[in-house]
């Protein structure tokens, strides 16, 4: 129960990251991130089951998931950032989300036009990926991977964000947009970077999913709710956070599935509203003070 | 002016075709959501969760339908603005303590609370839901064209109703201090305005409107399901104010209307791509009409003054 919990909180990590980034860096609630992670997923369904159809090394199954997300996410996000959240900066936060839902809407008929309706497996990466042996449990080589995957970026992020020089402007900006901008960092700049970075997170989480679900219409939708849920209770712009709620997370909905599988969803809800009620901010962010 | 428009429609309704009335029924139904959320955007309070109480409307008029046979339409209206109310006020609490993205979040958080405690409720069907018996006036049970006539007539009424209550209100004290509340709550404060009961008053009332928009659109339908407490289904609503705007009470009969037949238009023309459809009018409006249809009304209205010197 708690490896499980660990896989799901692996996934949910790779996912929340990006919309905690675009969020600290650009105050954005991007409810397009689930059409980030549907992309990643379809994508990763086709290129990476049509090659592996054609028998090449698994080795290479694995890159073309990477570079497949990545591509995407650069188009997507590049497209989005530039095309459409140029124009909408100013505007009061709740209008840039329901923007961002227009945009989901869009892309989730583009899916479906793209992909049809029918649902894709790709379970060539599980196949090859075989199963290991700890102790009393065999838990599935991909799994592990996965949450071995999870831990490395985790890893990455806090190196790039502390101790590059463009991870540190880009915690600059998080902290204070204008202050940044005075001191000369090219803020459009780091915006759009920003967005991309978080469009391939979210497609790269989409992309390594694809193997343990069913890659149909809808999972953008339902992912959105749980993303959510890790970036509110982990805090709005933490990555810190996004870790420890996608932690939270995994574990409460692994544990509700084993013990009370009935309350799944109402379980991170709670969740997520019980930390909401004592700490809005979540709970890796400081308090904002009221500005007048 | 309000009030001829009504009754016109009111007059008119036996000539349309049923299509057109079941449209009406749902739009209005709906409308009732929308001025809701209008009383809240003006206080700047964008709530991603109202299909909360939509769905607690709806699901109170079917449940007491199902388990006490009482199916008298006033009846259960009232229980359902009751029941919503009560939801409204008890979550009030917690929720008028929020601001913007905060606020949203915890009150879609709290909508998806119910949601799944819905789906996974196999006695009320899980994610089919179940069937809800039509509404009897009075004792008198409509068949047929009759039905679908009375039921456009109550809803009309509600919405008549709602409307003179909701104008009455936003010129009152208490909600002319909703604009204040989106521009400046500290100075409100320091007047001696509670703000945080305003929201809570605030909160009630659509909350209250919500459900009654939802027990509506339950005997409209003649179903509920888990999926009125959707995320999307908030999603939707908060569509329509932005296609409103926050000026008119009108605008948001209007608004819904106009959403209900855009909807309409985009399943029958573009059945593949309705979401885009749907989407792309939703990016024009922000882009090019934010304040809403209702801002085309006061352009209407008031030429631009700058023509007469």
């Amino acid at each position: 129960m708690l490896t499980d919990g660990l896989v799901y909180a692996a996934y949910l990590y790779v996912v929340a990251v990006g919309l905690t980034l675009i969020f600290g860096v650009m105050r954005i609630l991007n409810v397009t991130h689930g059409s980030f992670y549907a992309f990643g997923a379809y994508g990763a369904a086709s290129a990476v089951g049509a090659y592996f159809e054609r028998g090449l090394p698994a080795a290479g199954g694995f890159l073309l998931m990477v570079v497949v997300t990545m591509a995407i996410g650069l188009v997507l996000g590049l497209i989005l950032e530039r095309g459409l959240l140029r124009r909408i900066y100013g505007k009061d936060e709740v209008v840039v989300v329901l923007v961002t839902y227009a945009a989901f809407l869009i892309l989730e008929d583009i899916i479906q036009l793209i992909w049809g309706t029918n649902s894709y497996a790709l379970y060539e990466p599980l196949a090859v990926a075989g199963s290991l042996r700890v102790g009393k449990l065999v838990l599935s080589g991909y799994d592990v991977g996965l949450v071995a995957f999870a831990v490395l970026l985790a890893c990455a992020v806090s190196f790039v964000l502390h101790h590059t020089r463009w991870g540190r402007l880009l915690t600059v900006v998080i902290f204070d947009r204008e202050v940044a901008a005075a001191f000369g960092i090219n803020v459009s700049l780091v915006y759009t970077v920003t967005f991309v970075i978080g469009a391939v997170l979210g497609a790269l989480g989409g992309a390594v999913m694809a193997p343990k679900i069913s890659v149909t219409l809808g999972i953008g939708v339902e992912v959105i709710v749980l993303a959510f849920a890790v970036v509110a209770i982990g805090g709005m712009g933490s990555v810190a956070g996004a870790f420890l709620g996608a932690l939270i997370v995994g574990e409460v909905r692994s544990a509700s599935v084993h013990f009370v599988p009935q309350l799944e969803l109402f379980v991170i809800s709670v969740v997520m509203a019980v930390v909401l009620m004592f700490r809005p901010q979540g709970l890796f962010t400081r308090v904002q003070p009221r500005k007048i | 002016m309000g009030a001829l428009v009504f009754l016109v429609a009111a007059a008119l309704t036996p000539a349309l075709p049923a299509w057109i009335v079941s449209l009406a029924i749902v739009a209005l139904a709906n409308a009732l959501v929308v001025l809701g959320l209008i009383i809240l955007w003006r206080a700047g309070l964008v709530p991603f969760g109202q299909a909360l109480f939509y769905a607690i409307g709806a699901y109170a008029v079917a449940l007491i339908a199902r388990y006490t046979g009482l199916r008298d339409v006033l009846l259960l209206l009232t229980a359902a603005a009751i029941l919503s109310g009560l939801a409204a006020f008890l979550t009030g609490f917690l929720l008028a303590r929020y601001r913007e993205i905060f606020f949203a979040m915890l009150s879609l958080a709290m909508s998806m609370i119910l949601y799944g405690v819905l789906v996974k409720t196999e006695t009320l069907g899980s994610t089919d839901g179940f069937h809800v018996a039509p509404p009897t006036y009075f004792g008198y049970a409509p068949q047929g064209g009759m039905r679908l006539l009375l039921m456009f007539w109550l809803v009309l009424g509600c919405c008549a109703v709602a409307a003179v209550l909701v104008s009455f209100y936003l010129r009152s004290v208490a909600g002319a201090l909703a604009v204040p509340v989106r521009d400046s709550e500290i100075r409100l404060e320091f007047l001696g305005v509670s703000v945080n009961g305003l929201i809570h008053l605030n909160l009630v009332i659509a909350g209250t409107l919500a459900g009654i928009g939802g027990a509506l659109a339950a005997f409209a339908i003649e179903h509920v399901d888990p999926s009125m407490a959707y995320w999307t289904t908030s999603g939707g609503f908060v569509f329509v104010t932005i296609l409103s705007g926050a000026g008119f009470v009108a605008a948001a009969f209007v608004g819904s209307l106009l959403f209900e037949l855009l909807r309409s238009i985009a399943y029958d023309v573009l059945p593949g791509a309705w979401q885009i459809f749907l989407g792309s009018a939703l990016l024009l409006i922000i882009l090019f009409l934010p304040e809403g249809v209702g801002s085309l009304f006061q352009r209407v209205r008031r030429p631009p003054s700058h023509s007469r010197s």
